[in-house]
């Protein structure tokens, strides 16, 4: 089976894009599954589920939702074999700059809007990083220049990426990255593992602590001059 | 590469119908206007001719050059990229002081010899109030943002296709703006809604409802008409500019618009 998995910051056009791509795969009689991942609340689940595909909406609530997708990945294939999908599809809530959700052996897909400002591909970090493909989302609200400047950023941060163009209100880019996913090559495998590692972190925030003082807070902390250290036992 | 043609292959409007204007061939040196209501997707034909649209666009229209489909090179590597673009957009995104901003894009585009003063007093010349290279893009004013996109398409971005979306709601002299831009042997698009700029093309494309509805080939009585109102516009810009200044109008010379008027 193909996994291909979206990432990018809230509001860059993940579901958009997606929607548009999925339209398209369905008319090449592709059937795939899509799973989608957010902390809260989701309304994208109905969309998808507009065009006929079969999909499963998972909130990770008190758990950091690229954690969640990670620890549910069994459940999520599982899912999908169940659909007979040959092809699952799953869209992160996509938060954290210092996490990729991409697994070895998936297609890694990071959405990015290009309003965001050339200094925004060295910020959000790994999950542009390791993306396969960077899909740049709302390039018709700025000028050319810009959108020039935008795009090499990105082959600074990823060179080996693919970049697709996307509209998510037109659709434009939605046959490239259609195209792209039907072709890959990557299979999902029995073992995957993490393309970058998450944050080395048991973080006090994670069991719940709310007080800000530096006092209140264990694991591995570390300070504004850049010191690093393990508080703890 | 040289370019000698590019050919708009027809697609489809925005009720699906095919375009009623079959594949238009546009050569080397050829200046065409395009019109037509708002949201009558002229926009949206240039950005298709921006990004050599291969059907993947909302119109499904298919961009040739010299004939053939362009290469996947041609239509993404900045440096390859034949086509410069003045859009609408009236603002930067980009949190950087000028210079900064001009250098990063001629290096997109391969061009490290060019000169960022020269690129920034080309600017200065279509706008009011000078633009420095050291002002950070995001507080510039609608007019500056324009004459630097201006000067950036003219120099930096230097280009055989350019194409150009209304240039003359830009609070900048639209004129000289409109001379840097063209340069000889181009193939240039102009999207307007201004009869000065629309005469004074060669051809004009008609746009309704998403789609290319007819064209037109300026005639001489056209021409001759453009020449006057080109006359009329100066005058009423030489009042936009003492207005701006801060200056009182004391007399317009109505006996010479009106000489100009009785032509038409």
């Amino acid at each position: 089976m193909k996994f291909i998995i979206v990432a990018g910051t809230p509001g860059a056009g993940k579901t958009a894009v997606l929607i548009h791509t999925l339209k398209i795969l369905l008319q090449q009689n592709v059937k795939p599954s899509v799973v989608k991942i957010d902390c809260l609340y989701s309304d994208d689940p109905k969309r998808f589920a507009k065009l006929g595909v079969p999909v499963q909406l998972g909130l990770s609530m008190d758990m950091c939702p690229d954690h969640f997708s990670i620890y549910n990945t069994d459940a999520i294939l599982e899912f999908a074999r169940a659909q007979n999908s040959e092809f699952l599809i799953m869209e992160t809530a996509g938060l954290c700059h210092r996490c990729a959700p991409y697994t070895t052996n998936s297609l890694g897909v990071c959405v990015i809007d290009a309003t965001s400002g050339p200094n925004n591909p060295m910020k959000v970090g790994p999950f542009l990083s390791c993306a396969d493909i960077v899909v740049i989302t709302k390039g018709d609200m700025i000028s050319q220049a810009e959108r020039e400047i935008f795009r090499e950023c990105i082959l600074e941060t990823n060179q080996n990426c693919s970049i697709i163009e996307a509209n998510g209100l037109s659709g434009q880019g939605a046959s490239e990255l259609a195209l792209q996913i039907r072709s890959t090559k990557k299979r999902v495998s029995e073992n995957e593992s993490l393309r970058h590692n998450a944050p080395f972190a048991v973080c006090t925030l994670c069991a719940g602590e709310k007080r800000v003082g530096a006092e209140h807070h264990r694991g591995l902390l570390r300070k504004m001059n850049g010191m690093q250290e393990y508080v703890g036992e | 590469m040289e370019i000698h043609q590019i050919t708009i292959q027809a697609g489809i409007d925005k009720l699906g119908n095919t375009e009623r204007l079959p594949d238009l061939r546009i050569n080397k040196g050829e200046i065409y206007g395009i019109v037509g209501p708002t949201g009558s997707g002229k926009s949206q034909l240039i950005a298709d001719i921006e990004q050599l649209a291969q059907g993947d666009t909302a119109s499904k229209r298919r961009i040739l050059i010299n004939g053939a489909i362009p290469s996947h090179e041609l239509r993404s590597d900045p440096r390859k990229k034949m086509v410069a673009q003045l859009s609408q957009n009236m603002n930067f995104f980009a949190d950087m002081p000028v210079a900064d901003f001009l250098k990063l894009h001629a290096k997109c585009r391969g061009k490290s010899k060019v000169d960022i003063k020269q690129v920034i007093s080309i600017a200065n010349t279509l706008t009011g109030e000078p633009i420095n290279a050291s002002d950070n893009l995001t507080i510039l004013s609608g007019g500056q943002t324009r004459a630097l996109m201006v000067a950036d398409v003219a120099i930096i971005s230097e280009s055989p296709i350019v194409l150009i979306d209304e240039i003359e709601n830009a609070g900048i002299k639209k004129h000289e703006a409109l001379q840097l831009l063209s340069g000889e042997g181009k193939i240039i698009l102009v999207v307007t809604h201004d009869p000065v700029l629309a005469l004074s093309a060669q051809k004009r494309i008609i746009m309704r409802n998403g789609g290319m509805r007819d064209i037109i080939e300026s005639t001489y009585r056209e021409k001759q008409i453009s020449l006057q109102l080109n006359d009329i516009d100066r005058c009423i810009l030489a009042l936009r500019e003492d207005v701006r200044a801060g200056r009182k109008i004391e007399e317009v010379n109505f006996e010479a618009l009106r000489h100009e008027l009785s032509f038409l």
